[in-house]
Order: structure tokens, then C-alpha cells, then sequence
């Protein structure tokens, strides 16, 4: 992986249980793979072509020219609901932050990708699902907001099982809100681009997730509105093969392009220099 | 099957029995008045003790009740409602019923999600669970009553935006994800009502406004409790526990300042005095379109923007320098 830029070493270090293991397996092909040489190949299975999930900071590493400037890093969520099922909402946030080495499921920033200057805001799939509550919502205005302050294009990696079941309407509503921010940014004339990650769904896919002018699949991801479990449980009836995946997404038109990992910085920065390049408007 | 139906069934039948005395006695030489009042009593005195104190999960049933007035019987009562069909896309999605009207002397465009009252017609509505063309039909009428400067109101009853195959496969996050966007910028009033249940995106696509109403007994929440269910615990059978859990009810999400207005339900539900109850929704709506009537359009996008930039803004979260 590219070298870790400061402000990533300051942050909390990795959980011990993704650094320990030696070797992993391939969830695809049941490779058996070195995980510093798969770490060396930005997660990707050097046999299958298989796309590992990765953290915010991982992506953050791989998509940033050096330095990443992080907002809003402090916002932790309350507890609005006073929500329990197996055990309290404040207590799975504690076990996330553990177990992901962030604050909460979306990292907000500036940064610069291949030399242009951008707002980048980077879901987290191991904190509570890269679900969307409260401070999802509000970082990601924040993110919005802070682009159109500055004239800064606006890049969202999108990795989400959608809105926060224990912050109830409060989670349903940030839909709403950081739609209303896409909006009023989208007559900036700046650019937006969105890069769907595995899995995005539900009310993130639903909202700034398919709201962007440009939208990027990763290679092998699974997007949709509804998740596999909802559909299964509603329609009872069999998926097709393939059903939501990034390539399946391409094919019924829903997405611009698919892009494995590898060249995700590229065709990022390739679209957002050919939006924001002054001399090829004129 | 309806929980709130099967608790109501000694209610329902003394109530037909209370019709069919009240038509003997118009019609017979025998008073029957007296026994008339005595079962009245009593009918009043099995609805306090069926509906006084219903848990969350007979209140989603209450929102879910056959009887309950559906988006149809609202837009019906308005004068010389005239539907409008169809996304130019794909297909007219019957979940979706969409049109324009007078609410008293103002013309306005309509939206809402419509279930059926029996199989026959849920099957034809798809259980007013719509598809991205019904969403996308919703985006038409958002855009007419934009460019004919007509305020828009709708009718969100929806467990939630259909979970299928061609669901996924035309697009259910863009086209709720554009509705959203739309209604965000729109240059016209919106007045939104929860009549009925409001689950998750799917409610919300037709439910981002300027003045959100919501019928005592409406359930709203972000997803509706089978989904829930299905997402927390693996298993949509806990329904009844996620409904406990999700504060869908009228009177929390006036106070999580999620809806703006709660209008009072008769004892038993909407359903019992559903025309009485219609004119009340509708003449709140009128209500709040007069304010809303006298903004700019951009005081009025401006005004819906920090509406919603509220929930869950940072002065409600905390920083927590501890936590690093």
C-alpha cells in the first residue's frame, strides 16, 4: 500500500485482530494468501481478483496524494432512542470503535487525488454496518458544505448497509438533509463523485449515494436498494446470479463504470479533471 | 392477519347489532331506545378498553387497518381530483397515484402511496409498496407543480419501496434517491401527510416537505418493523419486538421534531369517523399552506433546507475528545 501519510499514523492504531493473522484465506477462490503480500496488492486476491473490504483510512491511504486533512473528527453520536436490543447502542459503538479504529462510519476531509484539490468523505463498513446515523449524516453535510465553501469538487466512497436502525427517524432523516445539501451544491457547478464500495445499500444508495454526476462501482461489489436479507425474507424467491453486484449495476445502466481497485485513483481523478478543467470549457 | 380487527371483532359485532336495533326501531311500532343506549354504553366501554392503552406493535396494525381512509379517499374528497398516469418510461405504477386538484380555493398537485382494502386490490397496488416508475411518476408531478407554481401535497402510506428483482434492476435508490433531491430544491410548498404507516426511504421519497402532518395513529419509522426485524435480529418474526424499539409513534416523533403537526384521531381509529377526519387533514393542510403561501420560493428552500439541517446537527452530538 502506498506509504502512510502523518495524519494516519496519529490516528488510533489497528485492532490486533487485523494485523496478527499471517495468512488469509479468499472468501472467492479459498486461496491461501501471505496477508502482507495481499496488503502489498491493496486487498485485492492476486488470483480471483477478488476485492477484500478495507477501512476509511486504508481507502483514505490509497486514494489521497499525501497529506489528508481530516473535519469534524470529534463528532461521536449520542444515544437519542435510549436504544437496547442485545445490549445498548452506546456499548456496540464502544466495540465498533474498537474493532474499526474510528469514530464513526464516515471519515471527512481534505485532500488532494493526483494533484486536484477535493472534499473526500470515506464510509467505514467495519463501524456499525457504515450505517447512517446522526453523525453520518451531519458529517457528510458538513463534507458537502465545506466543498461549496471552498469551490472544492466533492468525491463520497460510499461502503453502507444504510440508514441506523438504533437512531430510528433521526437516521431516516439524514437522508433528507444530506440530499438537501447535494442539491444546493449541484448548482455550484462543481463536480460530485460518487464510488459505490462493497456493500452500499439502503437509504446511503437511496440518497448521496446515487445522487452524484459521475457514479463508480468498485469491481465486485454488492449495490442495491434492498438487501439481500430484506428481498429474501419479503419475495421468498431466488436471486439471480450476480443480483446487485457492481457489473450487474453496469448492465442495467444504473452506474457509469466499473473499476477495480487498483485504478480507482485514476479514473477518479480522470473524471474530475475533465469536470473541473478550466481551459477545455472555455 | 389484522391484530387490531381480531381485538375489535366484540366491538365490530355489538356495533352491528347496535344498527340493525336502530333500524328496527325506525321502522317497527316497538321503542327500542332504551336497549339502544345500554349497548351503546357498552360499546363505549369495550373501545376505552381495547384502545386506551394499545402497545406499539397494535398501533402499527391500527395504521395498517382495512378501513383506514387510504391516499385515494383523501384525494377524492378534494374538489375535481384529476389523476395522472405514468413515468414516460416504463409503466403506470398503481402504487403511486398522482393528479391534480383544488384544496378550497387552491389549486394544488397531489401525491400518494395507495394500498388496497382487500387482497384483490392489494394485489393490484402491490400492497402500496412502490417501484422506481412509481417514483419516478412522483418526480413528474413534483416537477408540474414546480413549473406551474402549484404547492404539492402527498399522502405517505407505505410500509416501504417494493424489495424485488425489476425493482432493483430499474433503480430503487436513484428514484428515490431524485425524489429526495427534487423535493430538497423544489421552488413550491409542500405539505406532507402520514395517514397511514410510513416505512424507510420509500415513505420518505414523497415525504421531504415543509410541514409534515401526522394522524394520531399514522406510524412512521425508518424501517417499517418486519425489515427492522429482518436487519437486527436475522428474522422479520420479531416484528413486534423491533416496533417496540423504533419510536414510531405520533406523539415521540413530535417530539424528536420530526413531524410538525399531530391531528387527533375518534377513539378506535380513523376508520371510525373517516369523512370527519378527512376534512380535519385537510383543512390543517390548508392551514399550513397559507403560511407557507407567503414565502419567496427561496425563502421557502432556504427555510426547508434548515428544517432538516436540524436533525441530528451538531449541537445535539457530542464531542468527545476522551474517546481518542
Amino acid at each position: 500500500m502506498a506509504p502512510t501519510p502523518n495524519w494516519l499514523r496519529r490516528r488510533a492504531p489497528r485492532p490486533a485482530a487485523a494485523t496478527d493473522a499471517l495468512w488469509e484465506i479468499c472468501p472467492s477462490c479459498s486461496e491461501r494468501l501471505y496477508r502482507k503480500d495481499l496488503d502489498q496488492r491493496l486487498r485485492v486476491c492476486p488470483k480471483c481478483g477478488y476485492h477484500f473490504r478495507i477501512g476509511s483510512l486504508e481507502r483514505i491511504a490509497l486514494l489521497a496524494d499525501g497529506n489528508f486533512q481530516e473535519l469534524a473528527e470529534l463528532l461521536i453520536t449520542a444515544d437519542p432512542l435510549k436504544w437496547v436490543d442485545r445490549m445498548p447502542y452506546p456499548q456496540k459503538i464502544a466495540n465498533d470503535r474498537a474493532k474499526s479504529g474510528v469514530l464513526e462510519a464516515v471519515v471527512i476531509g481534505l485532500c488532494a487525488i493526483d494533484g486536484i484539490e477535493v472534499g473526500l468523505g470515506v464510509m467505514d463498513f467495519a463501524f456499525r454496518g457504515g450505517t447512517m446515523g446522526g453523525v453520518v449524516g451531519e458529517k457528510i453535510t458538513l463534507l458537502i458544505e465545506e466543498c461549496a465553501r471552498r469551490k472544492l469538487p466533492l468525491v463520497i466512497v460510499a461502503a453502507s448497509g444504510g440508514a441506523r436502525m438504533e437512531e430510528g427517524m433521526i437516521s431516516l432523516m439524514q437522508l433528507a438533509k444530506t440530499s438537501a445539501a447535494v442539491e444546493r451544491y449541484s448548482h455550484l457547478g462543481l463536480p460530485f463523485v460518487s464510488v459505490l464500495t462493497d456493500p452500499t445499500t439502503g437509504g446511503v444508495s437511496a440518497s448521496f449515494g446515487f445522487q452524484a454526476d459521475v457514479i463508480i462501482a468498485e469491481s465486485g461489489a454488492a449495490i442495491g436498494f434492498a438487501g439481500r436479507r430484506v428481498i429474501d425474507q419479503t419475495i421468498r424467491q431466488k436471486l439471480p446470479e450476480g443480483f446487485q453486484s457492481a457489473e450487474f449495476l453496469l448492465d442495467k445502466g444504473q452506474v457509469d463504470m466499473v473499476v477495480r481497485r487498483p485504478d480507482l485513483k485514476q479514473a477518479i481523478a480522470d473524471v474530475l479533471r475533465f469536470l473541473t478543467d478550466r481551459a477545455a470549457s472555455a | 392477519m389484522n391484530v387490531i380487527v381480531e381485538l375489535e371483532k366484540p366491538l365490530t359485532e355489538l356495533e352491528a347489532k347496535i344498527d340493525g336495533l336502530k333500524k328496527l326501531n325506525e321502522t317497527q311500532r316497538v321503542d327500542f331506545s332504551g336497549e339502544i343506549r345500554a349497548l351503546e354504553d357498552r360499546a363505549h366501554q369495550l373501545k376505552l378498553e381495547i384502545f386506551s392503552n394499545l402497545t406499539p406493535w397494535q398501533r402499527v396494525h391500527l395504521a395498517r387497518h382495512p378501513k383506514r381512509p387510504l391516499a385515494l379517499d383523501y384525494l377524492g374528497a378534494l374538489k375535481g381530483f384529476t389523476e395522472l398516469h405514468g413515468d414516460r418510461m416504463f409503466r403506470d405504477d398503481p402504487a403511486i397515484v398522482a393528479g391534480f386538484a383544488f384544496l378550497e380555493d387552491v389549486p394544488v398537485f397531489v401525491i400518494g402511496e395507495q394500498k388496497g382494502r382487500d387482497t384483490k386490490e392489494n394485489l393490484f397496488r402491490n400492497f402500496g409498496m412502490p417501484h422506481p416508475e412509481g417514483y419516478r411518476k412522483a418526480q413528474r408531478i413534483m416537477r408540474l407543480a414546480e413549473k406551474f407554481n402549484r404547492p404539492l401535497l402527498t399522502f405517505v402510506d407505505t410500509p416501504g419501496a417494493y424489495p424485488g428483482i425489476g425493482a432493483e434492476e430499474r433503480g430503487q435508490s436513484e428514484a428515490i434517491a431524485t425524489c429526495l433531491r427534487i423535493s430538497a430544491g423544489l421552488r413550491v410548498p409542500i405539505v406532507v401527510n402520514v395517514t397511514g404507516e410510513g416505512g424507510s426511504g420509500g415513505a420518505l421519497a414523497i415525504g421531504l416537505g415543509d410541514h409534515i402532518v401526522m394522524l394520531q395513529h399514522s406510524v412512521y419509522s425508518v424501517a417499517s418493523p418486519e425489515p427492522a426485524a429482518a436487519i437486527l435480529w436475522r428474522d422479520s418474526s420479531k416484528a413486534e419486538e423491533a416496533a417496540e424499539r423504533l419510536r414510531l409513534t405520533s406523539d415521540e416523533l413530535l417530539e424528536f421534531g420530526i413531524v410538525d403537526e399531530v391531528i387527533p384521531e375518534p377513539l378506535g381509529g380513523a376508520h371510525r369517523a373517516a369523512n370527519a377526519m378527512i376534512r380535519k387533514v385537510l383543512s390543517a393542510d390548508r392551514l399550513a399552506l397559507a403560511s407557507l403561501m407567503r414565502l419567496s420560493p427561496d425563502e421557502l428552500v432556504d427555510r426547508r433546507y434548515e428544517k432538516y439541517r436540524r436533525i441530528g446537527s451538531q449541537a445535539e452530538l457530542v464531542h468527545d475528545r476522551a474517546a481518542r
